[in-house]
């Protein structure tokens, strides 16, 4: 449940201002950036995603670290998982 | 035991935990609480304790969803899901757990809709996708999950989809914490605060833990080295006889949390009089439910619900493992009754639950090394 997989956005849809397209693991899918609406982040930036949101915007020198532990911890198949599933159902 | 070499700053582990026994008195015990069942899973993974003197016990806390939801509110979530075309929605996490009659993947097996989703708004593109059903996104989680659910609901009202509801188990950390710190058993020190948590509530929620309690807490991070950092926060208060907040994963916890999260949650949730926890109890405003205004997607509104109560076997001592007074292999059904195969107690069901961590790690080493040195017990 605590997982939290950092990924790097690709592209802000025009369509909705809330989505964008966001690189996780290598795998491209729609992140929910509605709660961030505060300080807005924008193409090229990392967020860290929890259930399909993006929670919180970190550097990327920090999400490398984020994706280095998924690796450590074993939780990297779980998190490739979880972003697959986005927008699945 | 891991070789610290095996870690991926090896110097900087060994320095730390040098640090670690430098500031840890041989003349006291010290007892810290990590409220997070992800720090709990990073502890085991990593075998930390092996690099704490002995006099350094961390205690495992409440902060697993899955663990310390009641049986009785999987029975309620599965009893409205099996009403004519329903889809019970929920996350992977879910599936695996038993209710009285079953678990949802049980429920699958026996005809129920069920599906998995990863995010709340995938409940919601079902609903959209299946006019005819009634979607039922079975919600769970604390802070960290708490908003995205809001924000779906907010989103489900704003589109007129009524197809769809929540039925709502969000609880909240802090009370939880004081449940701990107000039991006439509590044993205490310090805490390492959650982390992902932090990201939405930040650390002022805290301050009372210091002011009031007069116990340290450090928000940190998940990797080895945040945990042993955080650890060396604590003792150096400690030392210097200071309580305070402390946040040590400052590189994505903002002191003052994610304002547009808490708006989210302020906008959809208010707190509940009271909530069971599982093997803590009955706590007061420790829980989230719908508001008013989004009554019509609280699945609690529109369905009729048993309001089923289930008590955990008196075997199981999972209160007491929650607060620190026993460990989990000091329980009576540890590993014996009570498996991750075959949950007894709340502490058993996820793998962030601090039985199954400890069943998981440590156990199945000490029954390897038993039987690789034929030592008898």
């Amino acid at each position: 449940m605590c997982l939290a997989i950092p990924g790097k956005i690709i592209e802000l849809l025009a369509e909705d201002r809330d989505l964008a397209v966001v690189d996780i693991l290598g795998v491209r899918r729609r992140v929910d950036l509605g709660l961030l609406l505060d300080d807005p982040p924008t193409t090229g930036d990392w967020v860290l995603i929890h259930v399909g949101f993006a929670m919180s915007k970190i550097s990327e020198m920090d999400a490398l670290d984020q994706l280095r532990m998924l690796t450590d911890i074993g939780e990297t198949q779980a998190a490739l998982e979880e972003v697959q599933g986005y927008g699945s159902s | 035991m891991r070789y610290v070499d095996e870690f991926r700053e090896p110097q900087l582990i060994t320095r730390t935990a040098d640090e670690i026994r430098r500031l840890a008195d041989p003349q006291r015990h010290y007892r810290f609480m990590e409220v997070c069942g992800g720090h709990t899973h990073s502890i085991y993974r990593f075998g930390l304790k092996d690099l704490l003197p002995s006099n350094i016990e961390l205690v495992h806390g409440p902060g697993c969803p899955v663990c310390v939801l009641p049986m009785g509110r999987i029975d309620d979530g599965l009893s409205i899901a099996e009403q004519p075309d329903v889809i019970f929605a929920a996350f992977g996490d879910m599936m695996r757990v038993p209710g009285t009659r079953g678990s949802p993947l049980e429920h699958k097996a026996r005809g129920m809709d069920v599906r998995i989703v990863y995010s709340p708004s995938d409940a919601l593109k079902l609903a959209r996708h299946n006019p005819t059903k009634h979607v039922l996104f079975f919600a769970i989680g604390f802070e960290t999950t708490a908003p995205s659910t809001a924000l779906t609901l907010m989103r489900a009202k704003a589109e007129g989809i009524r197809n769809f509801s929540v039925f709502c188990n969000h609880v909240t950390i802090i009370p939880a914490i004081r449940a701990i710190l107000d039991s006439p058993d509590m044993r205490i020190d310090a805490f390492i605060g959650p982390g992902h948590v932090s990201t939405v509530i930040g650390c002022r929620p805290y301050g009372w833990i210091a002011n009031n309690e007069g116990k340290p807490i450090v928000v940190a991070g998940f990797e080895p080295l945040d945990i042993l950092q955080s650890i060396v926060m604590l003792l150096r208060q400690m030392n210097d006889d200071e309580k305070k907040v402390e946040n040590q994963y400052k590189r994505v916890v903002p002191w003052e949390g994610n304002r547009g999260a808490l708006k989210a949650m302020a906008e959809v949730f208010e707190l509940r009089p009271y909530f069971e926890w599982r093997g803590l109890g009955f706590i007061s405003q420790s829980a989230l439910r719908i508001k008013e205004a989004y009554s019509e997607w609280d699945a609690e509104c529109r369905f009729s619900v048993p309001g089923v109560r289930v008590t955990d076997p008196k075997a199981a001592q999972c209160g007491e493992v929650l607060k620190g007074v026993l460990k989990p292999v000091q329980c009576k059904l540890f590993g014996k009754e009570c498996t991750p195969e075959h949950p007894v107690g709340a502490l058993m069901v996820s793998s962030e639950g601090s039985c199954a961590a400890y069943y998981s790690y440590e156990h199945r080493k000490a029954a390897q090394l038993t039987q690789l040195t034929g030592a008898a017990c």
